[in-house]
């Protein structure tokens, strides 16, 4: 009840009730849509969770991570590589992709935390490690190497091993985002968090006042890593296929990072909203491009999207949105 | 909150080879307001910088209630009590004002609802209350420069080091910074060594006064003494030609 309380302390009633009334929704969903509507908000779901992971590490603590993709393919790559090779399945796999990918977090974030790369540089060192990585899963016979490796595709049922129809993948990233949801709104209102912030917005300011810059933003890769993480493992068992071309492309982590910046930084429901965007605008222009019979124009007419987003909303499309609707935390 | 005694032991500092800090020693007794004065580039910004863990001393120890706390990182000189404002303001900009403060008032109380009514009670002192839910980059020089203080203090410091918080105010708000400061020294005993230009302050706060000129300490003694002290005037007029 406390945890509660403090976790809801100063917002709106009427953010709540939304809240609640979303949530339900969510839930009785698959009943109300078709199956392309399901996996539109599957897509949505998955964006959303992925970039409230990347958004821990970039919008709260202000280290900007370019090679997310890293630690969700690696996530992906060992979870299914368990199961594919010794027939571990993923719910116990999970812990050793979770812990290989929060290990690698640890290892970059170190590098250039450590020897305080900021800005770009941190960014270069995070594409560079995602990119060895790519290179070296191109080489690696028990992940398949170049040519992917694959899950056997069956239509049966086993919840267990996390096999089935969009359904079960619906409700586990449904599950995942609303816990990061929540997670991370308990770690914005922490002291953890609060000196997150700090760092972002000063680092020098921040350690005179006793923050433990380091070891703050240690914990901030970890974190986010480790989330990223188990979204790389649902993502290669619901796509059933892994290449390291794109489980760690450059274009993957970029990916993660446009919900959040398109959403509102460092705000809890931006990647939420910047989710809903993306994937709205990417579904309406692929089908305006199917109607025209003009290919390529998805990619054009997203790019413009963004670019207008972008320089229109620059804080992101959320804290408009609660600006206009009264929405806004109440006691600052 | 009580004061802590401050030593500086032949404090030394060199950057690539420029002599910013040489042999610097002084003491402030637990309790006492003093000031260190010097031209533009003295290196006393420099000396604060070593005291707060900024810099490691290449000679020398800075002490605190005799441990040493020279070669320690800036959070954990913290810890050990020391509060400071930077010359050049570093407000956390895009939170508001009592946020500011809350980060401050987290270091000794970790629960979020404590230390922001402990912040809120530190931006009541300092007259920042009806600004409290403020962004902290909309407020004006002069308040930003309180803010730096009331963030300082929320870390509940024993030494509290301040860099040139009179700059910019005006004379009206200088005197109800001072005001304020001997206040807080008189209640709790806080220790505090400022750096400041504005002689009006230093002249009603410190009880002594450090000189340092090009890295090194020229002269101390009372504000009485140094206004009169002829190195001083040397280098504050420039060297007086005999008749």
């Amino acid at each position: 009840m406390r945890l509660l309380r403090r976790l809801t302390d100063g917002v709106a009633p009427r953010a709540l009730w939304g809240l609640g009334v979303l949530f339900v929704l969510l839930l009785v969903a698959p009943t109300l849509l078709g199956k392309y509507g399901l996996s539109v908000l599957i897509l949505i779901l998955y964006f959303a969770y992925v970039g409230q992971a990347w958004n821990i590490l970039m919008g709260f603590a202000g280290q900007l991570s370019l090679g997310h993709a890293l630690y969700a393919g690696l996530g992906g790559y060992i979870a299914a590589g368990l199961f594919f090779h010794y027939g571990i399945g993923p719910w116990t796999g999970v812990f050793v992709a979770v812990a290989a990918a929060t290990a690698a977090g640890v290892v970059v974030g170190y590098l250039g935390f450590r020897f305080s790369l900021a800005g770009v540089y941190f960014a270069l060192l995070t594409i560079a490690f995602s990119e060895f990585t790519r290179i070296a899963f191109d080489h690696w016979g028990w992940a398949g190497g170049s040519g992917g490796l694959f899950l056997k595709v069956d239509a049966t049922s086993d919840p267990l091993n996390l096999r089935g129809g969009p359904l079960l993948f619906y409700y586990v990233i449904l599950a995942l985002a609303a816990g990061a949801f929540v997670l991370c709104r308990a770690l914005l209102e922490s002291r953890l968090g609060r000196y997150w912030l700090a760092i972002r917005e000063d680092p020098e300011a921040a350690q005179a006042v006793g923050v433990p810059v380091l070891r703050c933003k240690m914990i901030a890769i970890a974190i986010s890593a480790a989330m990223t993480a188990l979204a790389g493992v649902w993502n290669a068992f619901y796509y059933n296929n892994l290449f390291p071309e794109t489980a760690f492309a450059m274009g993957r982590s970029i990916e993660f990072t446009l919900a959040p910046i398109i959403g509102g930084l460092g705000t809890l429901f931006g990647p939420v909203v910047g989710a809903v965007v993306l994937t709205g605008l990417g579904e309406i222009f692929t089908d305006l491009s199917e109607a025209f019979h003009v290919p390529g124009i998805k990619q054009i007419f997203y790019g413009l999207a963004l670019l207008v987003i972008v320089m229109y909303r620059p804080a992101g499309v959320w804290p408009w949105l609660a600006k206009r609707f009264g929405l806004e935390e109440t006691r600052r | 909150m009580s004061g802590a005694r401050l030593e500086l032991a032949g404090v030394g500092k060199n950057f690539r080879g420029l002599r910013a800090v040489h042999d610097v020693s002084f003491d402030v007794p637990a309790g006492a307001i003093h000031a260190l004065i010097g031209p533009n580039g003295a290196g006393k910004t420099t000396i604060f910088n070593m005291i707060a863990g900024v810099y490691r001393p290449d000679a020398g120890q800075v002490s605190l209630d005799g441990r040493r706390i020279s070669g320690l990182r800036p959070d954990l000189v913290c810890d050990e009590g020391v509060g400071r404002t930077f010359q050049i303001v570093k407000p956390f900009r895009g939170l508001s004002v009592l946020e500011n403060v809350t980060v401050g008032a987290l270091h000794r109380r970790p629960d979020l609802a404590e230390a922001r009514a402990h912040a809120d009670d530190i931006l009541g002192q300092l007259g920042l209350h009806d600004r409290r839910s403020h962004a902290a980059e909309s407020l004006t020089l002069p308040d930003r420069k309180r803010l730096e203080v009331a963030r300082a203090l929320a870390t509940e410091p024993k030494l509290l080091l301040l860099d040139e918080v009179m700059a910019g105010l005006r004379p009206t708000e200088i005197d109800v910074m001072v005001a304020f400061l001997r206040d807080l020294n008189a209640r709790t005993g806080l220790t505090i060594l400022l750096i400041e230009h504005v002689m009006r302050a230093v002249m009603a706060l410190a009880a002594h006064v450090v000189v340092v000129s090009y890295g090194e300490k020229i002269a101390e003694g009372t504000p009485a003494e140094i206004t009169r002290h002829p190195a001083v005037l040397d280098v504050y007029l420039g060297e007086q030609e005999a008749e």
